[in-house]
């Protein structure tokens, strides 16, 4: 282990510090929801972090940069220490968001988060409807985020609504803007699912069409040119429907640190399904050690690790060859350009899948994110 | 969220939520934090937005940063850059 504070080693003198860490605390969750990009197998990993392990990340994470910081997971709420979290958070400088489904929200813990220097919550929703919202989590929760939304706007948060858009929701994009402007939130993020874990074993069931999407573009802006700008909204195309892919994480260890709930240290959320790469545990080393010094964070750092059509292509500055994850799960190999992009020799298996889901996808069983379906995949990968 | 009345040089502004602004040693940087982003401020940028405090008036504002920079012609600049950082939302003209 390397001490904290010694000095940089030269080699790794021009990798900036992250900006974004995404402390993943828990994945006990009490909602189901089809499309989370959680690992298949999260129910057999390893035990949480405890408190003092979270504290030591925060501290090691903002003394090489991390400033914008996710509490998220799983349902964070679920951890009875958040608050002391969240007040070392403050203490440290990070600016905090709370990534929550609203469930185990009551007014005390929200007090109580206001008090230790909480600075934001991003509440999600899964649909306008009770019906789809219920049926889309496995639970019932509609009304309650209605409650905790109220609740932010009652202790001064600016909010944010995160809902992500699939072919079930997408078309009542007009009602989902309408219900975030009745709940007061400042920033809606109109979030379309990316495909990984869950999301992309139920892909066939989620990704919308064309038709769909253009539709709901449309009433995005049809909405957008009503309130000005009292209210922003993002609305994110899935990439599945672009030709060029997205920078993803701003580039692999380029801004973006995630430490999932045992306190492996990932490039990004979804990373640790990539094959033939160790993932550093917090445990074992320090953030610094890990953030400069890891196989895991440098495998795909720079530009050094592609081979075309990414190597010679001036556009590699701009998307950093697109994702990683999607280039594994599209192609089998990760070093593979994002097949996103039209110039990928890949690129057919996506407008495939976009097709497949068109023709046969409404016949295909949904299934739902839970601790029973996890093992059941964990054992047995391509069930 | 954009305020569309225009500052004033009696006007104490402040800086509004959700926006925080704190320097960033890793960043060698006044940055704006805002829910899912951040603004790196240039060198100029950060030392007008280091003394709003909302009891500093613009024209003090000015005039301090002209005590600071002797010989500078800041007037324009200075108010051109809050009258920008005003339009959005990142200050406002009171309490």
């Amino acid at each position: 282990m390397v001490a904290a504070g010694s000095a940089p080693d030269p080699s790794t003198a021009r990798i900036a510090g992250p900006r974004w860490l995404l402390a993943e605390l828990t994945y006990r969750c009490p909602l189901h929801c089809v499309f989370c990009y959680n690992p298949l197998d999260f129910a057999t990993q390893g035990a949480e972090l405890g408190t003092d392990q979270w504290l030591r990340v925060l501290g090691e994470a903002r003394a090489i940069g991390a400033v914008q910081l996710g509490l998220s997971g799983g349902e964070p709420l679920v951890r009875d220490d958040l608050e002391i979290l969240v007040a070392e958070a403050r203490r440290l400088g990070y600016y905090s968001n709370l990534i929550t489904s609203g469930v185990g929200l009551n007014e005390a813990r929200i007090r109580a988060f206001k008090d230790a220097g909480l600075d934001h919550i991003q509440l999600s929703f899964q649909d306008s409807t009770r019906e789809l919202n219920d049926f889309l989590s496995s639970t019932r929760t509609f009304e309650l985020k209605s409650k905790v939304a109220r609740l932010i706007k009652a202790y001064d948060y600016p909010m944010v609504l995160n809902v992500v858009i699939h072919r079930l929701n997408v078309d009542h994009v007009g009602q989902i803007l309408e219900m975030a402007e009745a709940l007061g939130a400042e920033y809606v993020e109109l979030a379309n699912t990316q495909y990984y874990g869950w999301g992309h074993l139920n892909r066939d069931r989620l990704l919308p069409t064309r038709e769909q999407l253009q539709r709901a573009e449309e009433a995005t802006n049809r909405f957008r040119d009503r309130v000005g700008s009292r209210m922003r909204v993002f609305f994110v195309v899935p990439d599945y429907f672009e030709t060029r892919p997205k920078a993803c994480m701003n580039g692999w260890g380029s801004v973006f640190l995630t430490v999932t709930p045992d306190g492996t240290a990932l490039p990004c959320h979804a990373a640790r399904m990539l094959p033939g790469l160790e993932f550093p545990n917090v445990a074992d080393a320090d953030v610094a050690t890990i953030w400069y010094q890891s196989e895991g964070f440098n495998r795909y750092r720079g530009d050094a690790w592609m081979r075309e059509p990414c190597r010679t292509c001036p556009e590699k500055v701009k998307d950093f060859g697109g994702c990683r994850c999607q280039a594994y799960l599209l192609t089998g190999d990760p070093a593979n350009a994002d097949p996103v992009c039209d110039l990928s020799p890949h690129h057919s298996r996506v407008t495939a899948a976009v097709e497949r889901a068109r023709e046969a996808g409404a016949a295909q069983p949904i299934v739902f994110r839970d601790a029973r379906n996890s093992r059941r995949l964990a054992n047995n990968p391509a069930a | 969220m954009a305020a569309d009345a225009t500052l004033r040089l009696e006007d104490a502004p402040r800086i509004c939520a959700p926006f925080r602004l704190q320097y960033e040693p890793a960043q060698s940087a006044w940055v704006l934090l805002y829910p899912e982003g951040m603004v790196r401020l240039s060198a100029s940028a950060g030392e007008i937005m280091k003394r709003i405090d909302g009891r500093l008036t613009v024209d003090g504002l000015i005039h301090d940063l002209e005590a600071a920079y002797p010989g500078a012609a800041l007037r324009k600049d200075v108010l051109d850059f809050m009258e920008a950082a005003h339009g959005r939302g990142w200050i406002s003209a009171g309490p």
